[in-house]
Formats: structure tokens, C-alpha cells, sequence
């Protein structure tokens, strides 16, 4: 492959971005939404063809480096690109939903004064996560990892004069800074243990590493390898959203829309599950590791499809939706169904962003309202979103055909083959979760679309569905949503799309187990329909007509009879109450200890300012020998001169 | 017999009192700067004598520098102690303590 090709894909996004950053005034608003989709569309078309060249050309993967940054004790920093078929399949989603989401912020940030500068954010954003996923070293993927964070920041702070927009972003970058603690130290680890940032050499010494064991406390001793994977996939846990660092995505939904499909739903969230496939050789070797992986995700998986449902944010239950299936993600990682995993990453960027470009429309329609309450009723008035966004729902809720049934029952079979510990426990939620995420998912849409209208007097009179700018991304994710599962699924998972890129140890092969099973996505699908998971996804659909639709007053009577368990959801686990009222008080408390004992009275106090005193207390000292009288300089002098000559004479 | 113990037993004794006279006079610039004086010729004493009990003409030579230099030297201070008086109406030391810091 050309690295020249391979690096005007990152490239040609970051110049877009500095332009329509730097001189986005100059060039106008048409302008720096020409630019920027241009590069994006460029990058996607470069992609595309770098996808081609893997799979109809056969050429081999690509691993390089384009420039060396610097060598510091013989460890290289470098800028190379790893190209093999996992990232190449990353490129390609993550450059493609980007692209839908360039054209859907035409429309949607249409009358925003800070247009060209989130055009500049987005594809900056593009930039960040094409040098993560393409990275072939850990130092570039600690780069692209913290800029997409960086980005991150920035777009949820998008309307920087709403306090809520405020302090979710720096929400977001204070708990991403938690799990980007262990991600360091997990780099540390593999430095330390090999020498080398490489993946390569990483890779290769993963087995040797597993050997050793490292003390962390007194007569305890841990496994090396299994150490560095759980600090790494602590990077992922605050990337990725996992339990407990997954406060701040929920919050992240005060940016605009087209951030929440992109950012908090297709691409940045999946950094750490792309993160823990491309380190499938390290984390393969370590079962422990792998245990917590499964049993994180699994929590995450059921327990954050639950909050879906009691809330009432249009935004707020597709954004728990995905904290829902990131813990399916996770899981499949922890079960070693490494390619289940990206499976259902790809499927899932596509439909979810769907969803979320879906409720953005609906939000623009209804004149930035979001309380799905005053909604209802919107299929009539919005045909082409209700249409798209039912195939977006019906691809989350897993109804066979549909992309999201492909890979969410691939990863359900995975873990039920699976004999890893925890994977019981696993398996229970995430079946329990199917049955979840179809009730909050129809909730929504029953409540979105269905039933009386309830607009408002105000939406009643604003009221206007979208343009074609922001419809045609929405059909064209439609499209990948309804069949991309049923094209795809044989060579991803059991054709040994991956190759090299992922490593399964043989005790493992989880995934080549429910292989053996398949024969072809239509038999899949109608395997599907025997009772499983469909049918519970089934229940949760008929179950969500009835409380919304049928029986509206059901719900009130729930909330009654289990109050504590709704007090519970409502309040999210009290998980940010903890945050905010225990470590953020302690973190509090140490700081102003800091500040007063250390900073003003030691610091200040006693070094800065007591130096300073002390001078002027020597100076007054010594400014009263400065009589300036004559005779007492002179009589100084011969003081001195008798005190010399005594020294010279007798030695004193 | 005067020996050079003799002289330079002198030669202190002119310095002791012209230190002294620094010192404890605390009214007239004017014995100040005689003072000084009395304490160059201290010094010159002391050069004559070596000069002497060496037999070296060095001394003397030094001396003659010396002279000259306290002459210019005691016409400069005069010069500065009129202007002095002509400021300040005053030739007290007491007063004169404006380089205190």
C-alpha cells in the first residue's frame, strides 16, 4: 500500500479542519462546509479503496512508519500506520457516519452563529480518530485517544454559555482523565516489559510477559500481562463508558446532536472496545483480565439499559442505549469474540447514529424540545424519520434480518459458548438486556411517534419537518442499518475476515464454535425466530405498547407499587449523587487543605514571602550601622583594619 | 641614641592621636581634615625612618609622592568644605550625616 495514500486520510480531514478553524470567516459559511465535507468525503473514498486493496487485491496489511518524532533512550516515538483488515473496517465506519454527519450539520446547525467552528470541530474529530484506530504504536494511540477527548470537550461545551453545556464537558474530561490514568499506566507496563512502543514488539513479547509476575504489595504477586491489560482497559472503561466511569455520557447529550451521533455513539465511545481487539494478542493471554472485561460490560450491558426506561429525554434514552450496548460490546471482548465485538460495533455506529440523527431531527422539527412527553403522534407529520429511525429501532432490538440482529445474536451464542468465569452471569444479562433495550427503544418510539399528538402550543405553531440535507443521511445510514448484517456477517465472523489482525487462542474460539452452526445469514435469521432472544425482544415490544399506547395509566401505578426501585433509576444508581457529594467533596476538601496549608502558608507564607522578610529584616539590621557620620565610618574602619592585622599577626 | 624604636614609637603615637582626633571630635570638619594630615605625616614618619635604618633612598622618594598628594588632597577638602559651609551654614559633624541609609 502507498503510505502516501494511507497518509492523506487523517491528513486531508486536519487541513480541512484548519481551515475552516483559522480562516473560517474568510471562506464563509458555504465554504467551510464544502471544505471540510470534501475532505471527509475524500478520506471516506481513500478508505474505501484501502478496503478494496485488503480484500479484492490481496495486498498484505501495511505496517510502517511515515515519521519518526524522536528516539529518547532508544525507545522511538513515531508516527506509523498499522492498515490491516480491522482498521481498515474502522476507517471505513468511522469516515463514512462522519461523512452523513458533515451533511446532516448543514441543516441542523443551519441558523447557529458558530457554524463554521463546529465544522471545524467535527472534522478535527475525524483527524483524532483516524490517527487512533490507524496507529501502529502506543504512543500515537495515547494521541489519538486524548484528541478525540480533546474534541470531545469541546463539542459538548459546543454552547459554552449554558452552565448545564459547561459542566458536562468538563465532566466528561475529568472522568475520562480517571480511566486515561490506568491507560497510562498500562503503556507504562508494555514500555517497561518490552522496551518498545511497537505494537509489534508488544505483541510478540505478550506471552513472555504473561510469565512474569509483578508485586504490587507485600508478598502478593500478580501477573504482569494481566496487570497492564486491566489498567489498559480502564483507558477503555472512561473512553468506552463503562461502570463506574460511565457518568459522563448521559451528561455529554448537552452538545449539539450531530456530536451525539458521531461522538457518543458511533466512533469516540468505541475506541476502547476497537482498543482492547487490537490488543487482542495481550489480553488473550490473560483469562483474569478477560474476566473483568466480561463482567464490567455485563453490569453495564443490563444495568444502564434499565435507566433507559424511566427516562423522558428523546436524547437522554438513546444516549443510555448506548452505554447499553457498548456493555454488549464489552462483553463479547471478555468472552475473547473479539471479531463479534467490532461486528457489533459496525452495526451498531450505523444504526444508533441513525437514531440519534433521527431524534435530532425530531428536535429540530419540534423547535429544540427534547421532552418526548410533548411529543406523540409524529409519524404523520414526519414520515421520512419515522420510517428510518423504525429501521434504526427495529436493527437496536435485534429483529432478525435487520444488522443488529446479526451481531447482537452472534455475541449472545458467544457467550453462552463461552466457559470463562463470569460468563454465566453474562450471559443472564445480556439475554435479560435484549428484552431491556426493546422496551425503552418501542417506549420511545411509541412515545415519539405513536398515540395523540401532545404538542405544546408552541411546537404546534413552530412546527416544520426537516429538508432533504438532513434526510438524505438519514436514508443513507438507513440503508447499511437494514442489511449490512445480513452481507457481512459471514466473512466477518466466520470467514476469517480478521485474519492476523485479531488473535484467538484455540481454547478460546468462541466465536469458531457457533461457526460450526452456521450455515448462511438467511438460515441465521430464521434460526432466530425459534424462541430466544427475538422472542424476548418480541415481549419488551408488546410490552411497551401496552404501557404507553394501551394502557397509559399503567405506568403511574408501577411507579407507585415499586417506588424505591424507580427512586433508584430515576436517580441513576446515585452514582453521580457519590460522584459529587463523596470524591468530588474529598477531592474538594484535599484541595482547599492544599491551598490554604501548603500553597498560601508554606509556599507562599513561609518561602516566598518569608525570604522576602527575612531580607528586609536583615536590611533594617543592618541600615542602622549606616549612620553616616563620619567618624563612625572611620572608626568602622580601623575596627576592621585592627581585627585584619590581630588575624595576620596572631593567627586568631 | 634614637633608635628605630624611638621613631616609629613616634610614628603610633602621632597615628594614635590622629585616630583619635577622628573620632572623638564631633564639631569642626575643619579638624577632620587636619587630622588626616597628622595622619599621612604618621605614615611618612614611618617611611622616613625605614628609609633611614635601611639606607634606601625609596622612602624618601615615597614620601615626597605623598606630600604632594595630601596638599591636593587637603585642597580639594577645603574647596568641598566651603561649598559645604555655603549649603548647609554649618561645618558640624553632628549635623552632617546625610549619607545615612
Amino acid at each position: 500500500m502507498n503510505p502516501h495514500l494511507l497518509l492523506a486520510i487523517p491528513v486531508l480531514p486536519l487541513l480541512a479542519a484548519l481551515l475552516a478553524g483559522l480562516a473560517g470567516k474568510a471562506i464563509g459559511r458555504a465554504g467551510a462546509a464544502a471544505v471540510t465535507i470534501g475532505a471527509v468525503a475524500a478520506s471516506c473514498v481513500l478508505s474505501c479503496v484501502v478496503l478494496e486493496q485488503l480484500l479484492v487485491e490481496h495486498v498484505p496489511a501495511f505496517d510502517g512508519t511515515v515519521y519518526g518524532w524522536l528516539v529518547s533512550d532508544g525507545v522511538r516515538m513515531q508516527v506509523g500506520f498499522l492498515v490491516d483488515h480491522l482498521s481498515a473496517l474502522m476507517m471505513v465506519v468511522v469516515t463514512f457516519v462522519s461523512l452523513c454527519v458533515h451533511v446532516y450539520t448543514i441543516g441542523y446547525m443551519h441558523d447557529d452563529p458558530g457554524f463554521q467552528r463546529f465544522f471545524s470541530y467535527i472534522s478535527l474529530f475525524t483527524f483524532s480518530m483516524l490517527m487512533l484506530v490507524m496507529s501502529n504504536n502506543f504512543m500515537q494511540l495515547f494521541f489519538g485517544w486524548e484528541a478525540v477527548g480533546v474534541v470531545s470537550y469541546l463539542l459538548i461545551g459546543f454552547w459554552y454559555t449554558r452552565p448545564s453545556a459547561v459542566f458536562a464537558n468538563l465532566k466528561a474530561f475529568l472522568v475520562n482523565r480517571v480511566g486515561d490514568f490506568g491507560f497510562v499506566l498500562g503503556i507504562a507496563g508494555v514500555l517497561y516489559y518490552t522496551g518498545s512502543l511497537d505494537y509489534r514488539d508488544a505483541f510478540a513479547a505478550a506471552p513472555d510477559i504473561a510469565a512474569k509476575s509483578m508485586t504490587l504489595f507485600q508478598g502478593h504477586g500478580w501477573s504482569a500481562l494481566t496487570l497492564i491489560c486491566i489498567c489498559l482497559f480502564i483507558g477503555a472503561m472512561g473512553k468506552s463508558a463503562q461502570m463506574p466511569l460511565h457518568v459522563w455520557l448521559p451528561d455529554s447529550m448537552e452538545g449539539p446532536t450531530p456530536i451525539s451521533a458521531l461522538i457518543h455513539a458511533a466512533t469516540m465511545v468505541t475506541a476502547g472496545i476497537f482498543m482492547v481487539a487490537r490488543m487482542s494478542p495481550l489480553f488473550e493471554y490473560s483469562d483474569a483480565a478477560l474476566s473483568f472485561v466480561l463482567v464490567i460490560g455485563a453490569t453495564t450491558a443490563l444495568f444502564m439499559g434499565f435507566l433507559g426506561i424511566v427516562n423522558d429525554d428523546i436524547k437522554r434514552v438513546i444516549a443510555y442505549s448506548t452505554l447499553s450496548q457498548l456493555g454488549y460490546m464489552t462483553v463479547a471482548l471478555g468472552v475473547s469474540g473479539y471479531s463479534v465485538a467490532i461486528f457489533h460495533l459496525m452495526t451498531h455506529a450505523f444504526f444508533k447514529a441513525l437514531l440519534f440523527l433521527a431524534a435530532g431531527a425530531v428536535i429540530i422539527a419540534m423547535h429544540h424540545e427534547q421532552d418526548m412527553r410533548k411529543m406523540g403522534g409524529l409519524r404523520r407529520r414526519m414520515p421520512v424519520t419515522y420510517w428510518t429511525s423504525m429501521i434504526g429501532a427495529l436493527a437496536l432490538i435485534g429483529t432478525p434480518f435487520f444488522s443488529g440482529f446479526y451481531s447482537k445474536d452472534a455475541l449472545i451464542e458467544a457467550v453462552h459458548a463461552s466457559t470463562r468465569y463470569g460468563a454465566g452471569y453474562a450471559y443472564l444479562c445480556v439475554l435479560a438486556g435484549v428484552f431491556v433495550t426493546a422496551l425503552y427503544t418501542f417506549r420511545m418510539m411509541f412515545l415519539t411517534f405513536h398515540g395523540e399528538e401532545r404538542l405544546d402550543h408552541h411546537a404546534q405553531e413552530h412546527f416544520h419537518d426537516v429538508g432533504w440535507d438532513m434526510k438524505a443521511p438519514l436514508v443513507a445510514l438507513a440503508i447499511p442499518s437494514l442489511i449490512i448484517g445480513y452481507l457481512t456477517v459471514q466473512p466477518i465472523l466466520f470467514g476469517g475476515y480478521f485474519g492476523e489482525a485479531i488473535k484467538v487462542l484455540q481454547a478460546h474460539d468462541v466465536v469458531g464454535e457457533i461457526g460450526r452452526e452456521f450455515h448462511g445469514p438467511a438460515a441465521f435469521a430464521l434460526h432466530g425466530l425459534l424462541p430466544g432472544p427475538a422472542w424476548l425482544a418480541a415481549l419488551g415490544v408488546y410490552t411497551a405498547w401496552l404501557f404507553v399506547l394501551k394502557h397509559p395509566e399503567w405506568g403511574a401505578d408501577v411507579r407507585r407499587r415499586a417506588g424505591w426501585f424507580y427512586r433508584l433509576l430515576v436517580n441513576k444508581y446515585y452514582f453521580d449523587w457519590f460522584n459529587e457529594n463523596v470524591l468530588a467533596r474529598i477531592g474538594r476538601g484535599l484541595g482547599i487543605v492544599l491551598w490554604r496549608g501548603g500553597d498560601q502558608a508554606l509556599i507562599d507564607g513561609a518561602v516566598v514571602n518569608g525570604s522576602a522578610r527575612m531580607v528586609g529584616w536583615l536590611a533594617g539590621v543592618t541600615r542602622r550601622l549606616q549612620s553616616g557620620f563620619l567618624y563612625s565610618y572611620a572608626f568602622w574602619m580601623i575596627i576592621g583594619l585592627a581585627a585584619l592585622l590581630g588575624w595576620f599577626l596572631y593567627g586568631i | 641614641m634614637i633608635t628605630l624604636g624611638h621613631m616609629l614609637t613616634l610614628s603610633a603615637v602621632l597615628f594614635a592621636i590622629s585616630v583619635a582626633g577622628i573620632f572623638l571630635n564631633r564639631k569642626n570638619v575643619l579638624l577632620l581634615l587636619m587630622c588626616i594630615e597628622l595622619l599621612l605625616l604618621a605614615a611618612n614618619f614611618n617611611f622616613v625612618a625605614f628609609s633611614r635604618y635601611l639606607g634606601q633612598l625609596d622612602g624618601q622618594i615615597f614620601v615626597f609622592f605623598v606630600l604632594t598628594v595630601a596638599a591636593a588632597e587637603s585642597a580639594i577638602g577645603l574647596a568641598i568644605l566651603v561649598v559645604l559651609f555655603r549649603e548647609r551654614r554649618s561645618i558640624n559633624v553632628e549635623e552632617l550625616n546625610r549619607l545615612q541609609g
